[in-house]
C-alpha cells in the first residue's frame, strides 16, 4: 500500500507501527513500541537493581518474559553462581515462571526459536547482542542493556528510532558444501562491521524463500556484525510450519509493501560462490576459504558451538564429515550443542559417540567458548578455527589469539586436517 | 546534564568493540567500582589508573560494536566520564550509554581534530565540540529532545522513577 507521502512501507516500518499503535512510522522518527516478548539471559541480573531504583514492584506480563542462562551453565565461577541465584530470585519474587534453568538450559535465542516464543509481527528485545536471530521469524528483535530492560519489565514498551532498512536480496543456489554461514560471511565481507548500523537488514530474494528456518537464524544472527538494529526474513510457509506446532502466543504476520523505500539494495548471487572465511580480527575480513586454505594456517583448537551455528543441522552435518575420522594430533575440538534438547537428538542419534571416537570433546549446550569468558580459552599464541560469529581481538581469550570464522562442515574438515581446509574436498 | 562539558580527552581508534573494552572475562563482574579497573584493558590499558572524572573519550568510527553487555558504559560511568564522542557508534552501545545518563554524541570527524590529553569543549545543544588548543571544532546534529530529557533526567532510571511515581499519584488521585 502506497502512503501519501509517495512509497510503502518496510517490514520493519509495518513491525514497529504495530507496536507503536500507529498506522505508520517513517526512519528516524522515536517512538515508544509495545513489547510482545523480552527475553533475559545472564545480563538480566544487572536489571535487577535499576528495576528497584525505579521503584518497580511487578513485571508488566510475566508471560511475555523469558530467562535462559547460557553463559556459564552450570555456574563455572563463584561470579556466574551469584548471577543466577539473583536471576532465580528475581524470577521468584515477580513470578516469572518461564525460566529455563540448568538442565532445561540452552543459548537463549535457541531457547526462544525452538519454544515458539517469538512469531511473525513481534517486537522482541534481549539482553544479548544476537537477539537479531529471532528475526528470522519475520519479527523486529533487537539486543537492549539491561537498565533498558528493566524499564520494558516495569512499562512494557521501550524507545525506538526507526531504523532505515537496507534490503539483501539473494538470488542462486549454493554449490556442494557452501552454507548459509558462506552466505552471511560473504555479505560482511562486503556491507563491513558498520555498514548496517542502527539499520534494519531486511533478507529477500529466492535463495532466501529456499532457506531452512536454520539457516535464516544463521543470516538473521550475524547482521549484528554488521551494527543492525535488526535482521529478518518476512514470514511464509517456511516460518508457519515451523511455528505452527508450537507458537507461544498469536502471529501478526505483516509484509513489505511491494514499493516499499530501502536505503540501500544489496544484491547478491551465490551462484558459483566458494565457502568463506573471516580472518583475524573482524568478522568482516573475509576472503574465500579455497586462498586461506593455500596458506596452511594451523590450528590449536576448533570449535562447532554458538547461536549462529550449533543446531541439530549443522551437527548433523560436521557428524556427517567427523565418522570414521580423526582430530588431527595436537588439535582440542569443542562440539557444543546450542540447546538440551539438541543435546538430545544427539544423544539419540549417535552424533556424540561420532564426535567424541573421532577425538572431540561435546560439552553440554552452553555459549561455551564463544565469548572467552567460560570455557576453551585460548593462549596468546594459538589459533581457532570457529563456527561462532566473532574474530575480535581477545574474544575467546588473550588478545594476540587469532580467529577464524566459518561454517559448521569447515571448522569440522579443519578439525581433521589440523591446518585450515575445505569441507568440499572431503564430501 | 550541563549544556557545556569540559575536559581532557582520550583518544581511541575505529571499531572498539566491546571485548576491547570489557574482557568477557570480567562478565560476571556487577560492581561498577571493580568494573572500572578493567575498563579498556585491551584497547587503552593506561586508561583504568589514569583516567579522572570529566575526561572525554573521543573515538574514531563505530566505536563499542560488539556485544550487548552495559559493562562498558557502567565501567565509564563509574570513572565519571564526562562524555562519550566518536566519529560513529554501534547502536547498542549508544543505547546504553545514554540510558545510563553518559553524554554520548556522534560527530562525524572529530577523532581527525584531537590527540591524546588535548582540552576538549561540548555545547550539547548547539552541536559544536571544539578543541581548546588548537581552535579547531566540528559540528553535529543535536540530539533529538526525547534523548536530551533522557539525559537531563540523569538517565532512564529516574525517567522511569518519576512515570511510575506519577502514575501511583494520579492512581490515587481518581482513588
Amino acid at each position: 500500500m502506497t502512503s501519501a507521502n509517495g512509497h510503502g512501507a518496510t517490514l520493519a516500518e509495518k513491525i514497529l507501527a504495530r507496536a507503536a499503535g500507529v498506522d505508520r512510522v517513517v526512519p528516524g522518527q522515536i517512538i515508544e513500541g509495545n513489547v510482545d516478548l523480552a527475553m533475559m539471559h545472564e545480563q538480566g541480573a544487572q536489571t535487577v537493581a535499576p528495576f528497584h531504583q525505579m521503584g518497580a514492584d511487578k513485571v508488566w506480563d510475566p508471560d511475555r518474559v523469558v530467562i535462559a542462562i547460557d553463559h556459564w551453565v552450570p555456574a563455572s565461577t563463584e561470579g556466574a553462581a551469584v548471577l543466577h541465584r539473583i536471576l532465580r530470585k528475581f524470577a521468584a519474587e515477580t513470578g516469572l515462571t518461564h525460566f529455563y534453568d540448568v538442565g532445561q538450559h540452552g543459548i537463549c535465542h535457541q531457547i526462544l526459536a525452538e519454544n515458539g516464543w517469538v512469531v511473525p509481527g513481534d517486537l522482541a528485545v534481549g539482553t544479548d547482542s544476537h537477539t537479531n536471530m529471532l528475526g528470522a521469524m519475520g519479527a523486529v528483535a533487537a539486543g537492549i542493556g539491561p537498565t533498558e530492560m528493566a524499564a520494558v519489565l516495569a512499562l512494557g514498551r521501550l524507545w525506538l528510532k526507526v531504523p532505515a532498512s537496507v534490503q539483501i536480496r539473494v538470488r542462486g543456489s549454493f554449490g556442494r558444501g557452501v552454507t548459509a554461514k558462506d552466505l552471511v560471511l560473504r555479505i560482511l565481507g562486503e556491507i563491513r562491521t558498520d555498514g548496517a548500523t542502527y539499520r534494519s537488514v531486511e533478507y529477500t530474494g529466492s535463495t532466501v524463500s529456499g532457506l531452512s528456518m536454520p539457516e535464516r537464524f544463521t543470516i538473521c544472527n550475524m547482521t549484528t556484525e554488521m551494527g543492525a538494529k535488526t535482521g529478518m526474513v518476512a514470514p511464509d510457509e517456511t516460518t508457519y510450519d515451523y511455528l505452527r506446532p508450537i507458537a507461544k502466543h498469536a502471529m501478526h504476520p505483516l509484509a513489505a509493501d511491494a514499493d516499499a523505500r530501502y536505503e540501500r539494495t544489496l544484491d547478491i548471487d551465490v551462484e558459483g560462490m566458494p565457502p568463506m572465511v573471516a580472518c583475524p580480527y573482524s568478522p568482516d575480513n573475509v576472503r574465500p576459504l579455497p586462498e586461506v586454505v593455500r596458506e596452511h594456517v594451523k590450528i590449536d583448537q576448533a570449535f562447532l558451538g554458538s547461536c549462529t551455528n550449533a543446531r541439530i543441522e549443522d551437527l548433523r552435518e560436521g557428524a556427517a564429515l567427523m565418522k570414521g575420522q580423526k582430530v588431527a594430533p595436537g588439535v582440542r575440538f569443542i562440539v557444543s550443542p546450542a540447546s538440551t534438547k539438541i543435546y538430545d537428538q544427539c544423544l539419540h542419534e549417535g552424533i556424540i559417540e561420532t564426535f567424541t571416537e573421532a577425538g572431540a570433546v561435546f560439552t553440554n549446550s552452553s555459549c561455551s567458548a564463544c565469548f572467552g569468558g567460560n570455557m576453551g580459552i585460548l593462549a596468546p599464541d594459538e589459533t581457532c578455527a570457529s563456527s561462532s560469529n566473532r574474530n575480535f581481538p581477545g574474544r575467546m581469550g588473550a588478545k594476540e589469539a587469532r580467529i577464524y570464522l566459518m561454517s559448521p562442515a569447515a571448522v569440522v574438515a579443519t578439525a581433521i586436517r589440523g591446518e585450515i581446509a575445505d569441507p568440499r574436498e572431503m564430501l | 546534564m550541563n549544556d557545556l562539558i569540559e575536559g581532557r580527552v582520550w583518544t581511541l581508534g575505529p571499531n572498539i568493540d566491546t571485548d576491547q573494552i570489557i574482557s568477557g572475562k570480567y562478565l560476571t563482574i556487577i560492581d561498577p567500582e571493580e568494573l572500572r579497573k578493567h575498563v579498556f584493558e585491551i584497547a587503552l590499558p593506561e586508561f583504568a589508573k589514569g583516567a579522572r572524572a570529566g575526561d572525554i573519550l573521543v573515538a574514531d568510527e563505530n566505536f563499542g560494536c560488539g556485544s550487548s553487555r552495559e559493562h562498558a558504559p557502567q565501567a565509564m560511568r563509574a570513572i565519571g566520564v564526562g562524555a562519550v564522542v566518536a566519529d560513529s557508534f554501534a547502536r547498542i552501545f549508544f543505547r546504553n550509554a545514554i540510558n545510563l545518563g553518559i553524554p554520548t554524541v556522534e560527530a562525524k570527524g572529530v577523532r581527525a581534530i584531537f590527540e591524546m590529553g588535548d582540552p576538549a569543549r561540548i555545547e550539547m545543544r548547539a552541536g559544536r565540540i571544539t578543541n581548546v588548543r588548537t581552535g579547531r571544532s566540528v559540528e553535529f546534529p543535536p540530539l533529538p529532545p526525547h534523548l536530551l530529557e533522557l539525559l537531563d533526567a540523569g538517565g532512564l532510571v529516574e525517567k522511569v522513577r518519576r512515570e511510575l511515581e506519577a502514575r501511583r499519584s494520579s492512581a490515587g488521585a481518581r482513588a
